[in-house]
């Protein structure tokens, strides 16, 4: 049983795809190899910055010869048949089996398939993987026609067993598989040769290479913490970075150095995002002050000065960097605690295209700041608070900090808002409102927070709806459900009633009023293609693209794409579209209002399934009256979720539907609606008695239990009726001969069907 | 890479150590292009060479513009006029890393006592349609350079493929002098007669150049400049490759190319006053894009394109 050791040496490989390439080298030659009938006992994968590795132990050394049974035409059959069954099975009349079947003698071929060496199959499925390597992305070097993440430039591939080590012969592209490899580029960089894995691990070790990336992340680990423990400082956790990191040694070897005393008092968020991002460094915390006071950086490799030189160099690198940082933070702290403050961030941002069709961000704060007023009652919030909040939540994207780190957008507003002397809520704000940014995420709980936050969604939402910019299949890419996930979680955890039908009605016409108008008819191209219809010189087109006012490019936009802005009596104006001479009116809103109301009840379903609600419960609680408050669908659809759970919820369903069946035939085949008057004075058992009787303790229950919105009381009263209808229909014949005595039964069983649909539309539960 | 290792002292002196490393690897010892560029990929050494089957060997300083990093001459690593080192070789060789970490040793980092690094960067631009993968290459945790291997230019896939080197030279003197700050570092020997620093040479320039990029420089002409440029770009390619004087077939494409450079220039210009837009932003560099790639589809139509007779 031999052993097959697999390495392929290129120059660096990206760090981050180093884990996954390791497991598709793995997954891509087993599966060949198993395909080709050569099984083995275990196999492992390994990647360094240079090499991706694979081990394979105890393999066959020949995939096993098969015998296949093919069957033919039956002895008797006409010879040609015959003739081409031989010629397909490629032997002789002679070589054929003759077996009595049920059927007949049929002829049936044995076709031999002799097995095949190890290194004949390796070097197949080897060169296949190498040719077909799903990198995230590749590339060709020097006149090759190969492709690699970066150039190939050697291939080690050795079956071995107890009597030596045999290289498999192939050759890709040149590359001429062998039994040699290299070490450290700088501190072993000859060449080795290899007998087996073993030996391979061992030698590279010996050449200053860590193969296993796990053995390297828990060395750094390791080592970092036990390094800024020794100094009294703890190291900052960060799983992605020290995988990162791990990908781009081979060697690796920890260093601790000192930030700089003048970038202490940074925001602790941008000296660790500063040194991640730009350096790979770990943040080292004093815990005595809670600030970060060291960096570990992790070199590849030893020196004969103990790393002072490497340390001194990244030092001075992070100092370079943290001068900027600081730079700009100083800028910044100047501007927002100036006069004009962080209105001169909003002001400019009057130049940022928020979308080419939904206009500028300064555009989007003022939508935003209308709807977080609006919105700010009904979340607990005071008006003038948030509409200040909304107005400030995005100034920090004109920073030069955010500018340098967009990551850090919102955080850095909420330190600017501080600076600024503004409210803790609106510092807050500006922050959480792009919360919660996944379904793990935390939402904003804070009054002035949910309104901006809301706000934010709702604009987003209506605003790519009123353009057509809907998620379709898995394209989204402006992360709509994100933003009705958002909005579903902000309102329902939080317990907040909110009417959305009024509120996406407000998100529409932001979009779609006066000064918006334009601006969804808006593109630069449209106007171009104004420009070019008619046909000036480049000189006169420069002069008019110049010197036209914005009001008369707006116009031409909007009238180019259709739309022609028409002044009304009361100033408001409206929207024509010149082909029809329609105006774009309320209803187009509405229809865009209730495609976007289903959109966030498709999302509900979603957040809902989760928590394991089923999606018929919600489907049932969708249909009824009110749906645009989610918080109180949410509700409904739980409780009738657990009332389904109980024996009684699930039993009442099927009387529930039986009484609806048998009524809605009849009332079918009379073609009249059976609604009212049923009368206890035609009763004639019982159990007839018993329903009415039930029927209005159930009624008087519900109805005051329906408007407090308290589902649970509703439906278990609800539920209570299960016993009194199984009764009903066990004992009664609802179609009597007797047509009074029928008229009022139908009579009953409608009070049945309205006092369940008044909680859920129950024909939508499923079974 | 068997030089002894010499500490230099002076900025000129890294860029001769590069000169003269780079000339013993074969490389033609060019001259910086004659014209404002955003970076030394911009020289048509670069950009066209690296286009069509034809071998090709290079290496230059290219002085570049980027009229947005202008800070007054006050950063210590910021300017809006800088130098880059360049080298170009196609087909990439198989030994470039070494070729590479020998030009560093060459201009006096000792590899026993750095860390080097070859970190994922894969550079795209979008300005002259091309692309490659490679690495920024660190040294103690600094970007030294930018290692390339092109595989698309103008819209062309690159066949065969450039291996594409660019030190920014500041940067790297800076960190192998151990200055500070770019403006105390010696431009030429401090023991020369008369010792300059780059401060001396550039401190004015760069105040002088940032207060016109940014509030000075007259945007309606530069606007003018741009649609001449883009419209004489697309008139010399418009021309017939035979020319009625000389009766030879002469496409243009350098010519035509030097319009797309100055278009390219004037954009950073108007983007460092401020009036363009995101989303015209996206759109003037869309234009310089075509252009970009109207002059490569001309320059593999010439010979040094790698156009045959033979094969027309």
């Amino acid at each position: 049983m031999p052993d097959l050791l697999i390495e392929l040496f290129s120059e660096e490989i990206p760090a981050r795809m180093q884990a996954r390439a390791a497991d598709d080298l793995k997954k891509l030659v087993t599966n060949g190899l198993v395909e080709a009938g050569l099984t083995y006992a275990s196999a492992a994968a390994f990647s360094t910055p240079r090499r991706l590795t694979l081990t394979i132990e105890g393999m066959l050394d020949a995939s096993p010869s098969i015998t296949e049974e093919r069957k033919g035409p039956k002895a008797d059959a006409p010879e040609k048949a015959i003739e081409g069954f031989l010629r397909g099975a490629g032997l002789t009349r002679d070589q054929l089996e003759k077996r009595e079947t049920p059927k007949g003698n049929i002829l049936f071929a044995m076709i031999k398939k002799p097995g095949r060496p190890a290194a004949e199959i390796v070097a197949e499925v080897l060169e296949t993987t190498i040719r077909n390597f799903p990198w995230p992305k590749s590339m060709r070097w020097g006149t090759g026609s190969l492709r690699w993440v970066r150039p190939l430039h050697s291939i080690l591939c050795i079956l071995s067993a107890e009597d030596g080590a045999q290289v498999v012969p192939m050759n890709v592209d040149g590359i001429e598989a062998g039994a040699t490899t290299r070490g450290h580029r700088f501190l072993a960089p000859d060449t080795i040769t290899v007998s087996n894995f073993d030996d391979y691990a061992a030698k590279l070790k010996r050449a200053f290479v860590v193969l296993d990336p796990a053995e390297r992340r828990d060395a750094i680990w390791h080592d970092a913490t036990n390094m800024a423990f020794a100094n009294g400082f703890e190291v900052v956790e960060d799983a992605g970075l020290l995988a990162e990191v791990a990908g781009l040694v081979e060697w690796p070897v920890v260093l601790m150095g000192r930030i700089g005393d003048a970038f202490l008092d940074l925001p602790p968020e941008v000296l660790q995002t500063s040194m991640k991002e730009h350096q790979k460094f770990f943040s080292v915390r004093n815990p005595k002050t809670g600030r970060i006071e060291r960096f570990v950086t992790v070199a590849n490799r030893t020196t004969a000065d103990d790393g002072a030189t490497i340390l001194a160099g990244n030092e001075k690198v992070l100092s370079a960097r943290l001068s900027d940082a600081k730079f700009f933070w100083e800028n910044d702290l100047r501007i927002a605690k100036s006069d004009a403050g962080m209105q001169t961030w909003v002001d400019r941002l009057s130049n940022v295209t928020f979308h080419n069709k939904l206009g500028t961000q300064a555009e989007l704060i003022s939508r935003m700041e209308a709807l977080a007023g609006e919105l700010a009652p009904m979340v607990g919030a005071d008006a003038d608070e948030a509409r200040e909040a909304a107005r400030f939540a995005k100034a920090d994207l004109s920073s030069e900090m955010v500018y340098e780190f967009p990551e850090l957008q919102g955080l850095m507003g909420s330190y600017y808002a501080q600076a600024a002397g503004k409210s803790e809520a609106i510092a807050a704000a500006a922050q959480d409102h792009y919360a919660p940014l996944g379904p793990s995420d935390d939402v904003p709980t804070a009054p002035v927070s949910v309104a901006v936050a809301l706000a934010e969604k709702i604009d987003k939402l209506t605003g790519f709806w009123a353009i057509d910019e809907k998620p379709t299949g898995s394209k989204d890419p402006f992360a709509l459900r994100r933003a009705a996930l958002g909005v579903i979680r902000i309102l329902v955890e939080n317990d907040l009633k909110l009417l959305l039908w009024g509120r996406l009605n407000s998100g529409f016409h932001e979009h779609f009023t006066r000064d918006q108008s334009m601006k969804i008819a808006d593109s630069d191209e449209v106007f171009d293609k104004a420009i070019k219809a008619l046909n000036l010189s480049p000189k006169t087109e420069q002069n008019i693209r110049r010197r036209i006012s914005d009001d008369h490019r707006e116009k031409a936009k909007a009238y180019l794409d259709g739309f022609r802005f028409v002044n009304t009596d009361d100033g408001m104006g409206k929207l024509v579209d010149t082909k029809t001479g329609e105006t774009i009116s309320d209803e187009t809103l509405i229809l865009e209002e209730d495609d976007l109301l289903s959109f966030l009840h498709d999302r509900l379903k979603v957040y809902l399934k989760d928590q394991g609600v089923r999606h018929d419960i919600i489907d049932a609680c969708i249909a009824m009256e009110g749906n645009d408050d989610l918080t109180l669908l949410v509700k409904r659809a739980k409780a009738l979720s657990e009332t389904l759970k109980t024996d009684d919820g699930e039993n009442l369903i099927q009387g529930f539907k039986r009484a609806n069946n048998i009524l809605s035939q009849a009332e079918e085949a009379d073609g009249v609606e059976y609604s009212y008057g049923a009368d206890i004075k035609f009763a004639e058992t019982d159990e007839e008695r018993a329903l009415f009787a039930a029927l209005d303790a159930a009624e008087a229950k519900i109805n005051p239990a329906m408007a407090a919105q308290d589902f649970t009381d509703a439906m278990s009263a609800m539920a209570s009726l299960r016993g009194p209808i199984d009764a009903f229909f066990d004992a009664v014949q609802v179609n009597s001969d007797n047509s009074t005595v029928r008229r009022n039964r139908l009579n009953l069983l409608s009070r049945i069907r309205t006092i369940c649909s008044s909680v859920a539309d129950l024909t939508k539960i499923d079974g | 890479m068997s030089d002894p290792v010499q500490r230099p002292r002076s900025f000129q002196e890294i860029i001769l150590a590069l000169q003269t490393y780079w000339a013993r690897q074969g490389c033609a010892i060019l001259q910086p292009y004659d014209m404002e560029v955003g970076a030394g990929t911009f020289h048509p050494a670069t950009t066209l060479r690296s286009l069509g089957t034809n071998p090709w060997a290079a290496a230059y300083v290219q002085p570049s513009r980027r009229p947005t990093d202008g800070r007054y001459g006050e950063n210590p690593n910021r300017l809006q006029h800088y130098y880059q080192y360049q080298v170009l070789i196609k087909p990439s060789p198989p030994n470039l890393q070494e070729l590479y970490l020998g030009s560093l040793q060459a201009i006096g980092i000792d590899m026993a006592l750095h860390d080097i690094r070859f970190v994922e960067d894969d550079w795209e631009s979008p300005t002259l349609g091309a692309w490659g993968l490679g690495w920024e290459v660190w040294c103690d945790g600094m970007e030294v350079s930018q290692f390339t291997y092109f595989q698309q230019v103008g819209g062309h896939d690159c066949h065969p493929v450039s291996g594409e080197l660019t030190y920014g030279l500041e940067r790297l003197a800076m960190y192998v002098l151990g200055v500070d700050h770019v403006m105390d570092m010696p431009f030429n020997s401090p023991d020369a007669p008369i010792p300059l620093t780059y401060g001396d040479i550039f401190k004015q320039t760069e105040e002088e150049f940032a207060r016109w990029n940014f509030d000075v420089a007259n945007t309606e002409v530069l606007l003018d400049h741009f649609v001449e440029a883009e419209n004489e770009c697309n008139a010399i390619l418009s021309q017939d490759a035979l020319d009625p004087k000389t009766g030879k077939r002469i496409i243009m494409a350098h010519p035509a190319y030097d319009q797309c450079i100055k278009a390219s220039h004037i954009f950073n210009l108007l983007d460092a006053r401020g009036v363009i837009s995101v989303t015209e932003r996206q759109a003037y560099i869309g234009r310089v894009r075509t252009l970009a790639k109207a002059c490569a589809d001309a320059f593999v139509q010439t010979r040094a394109g790698g156009w045959t007779e033979d094969a027309a």
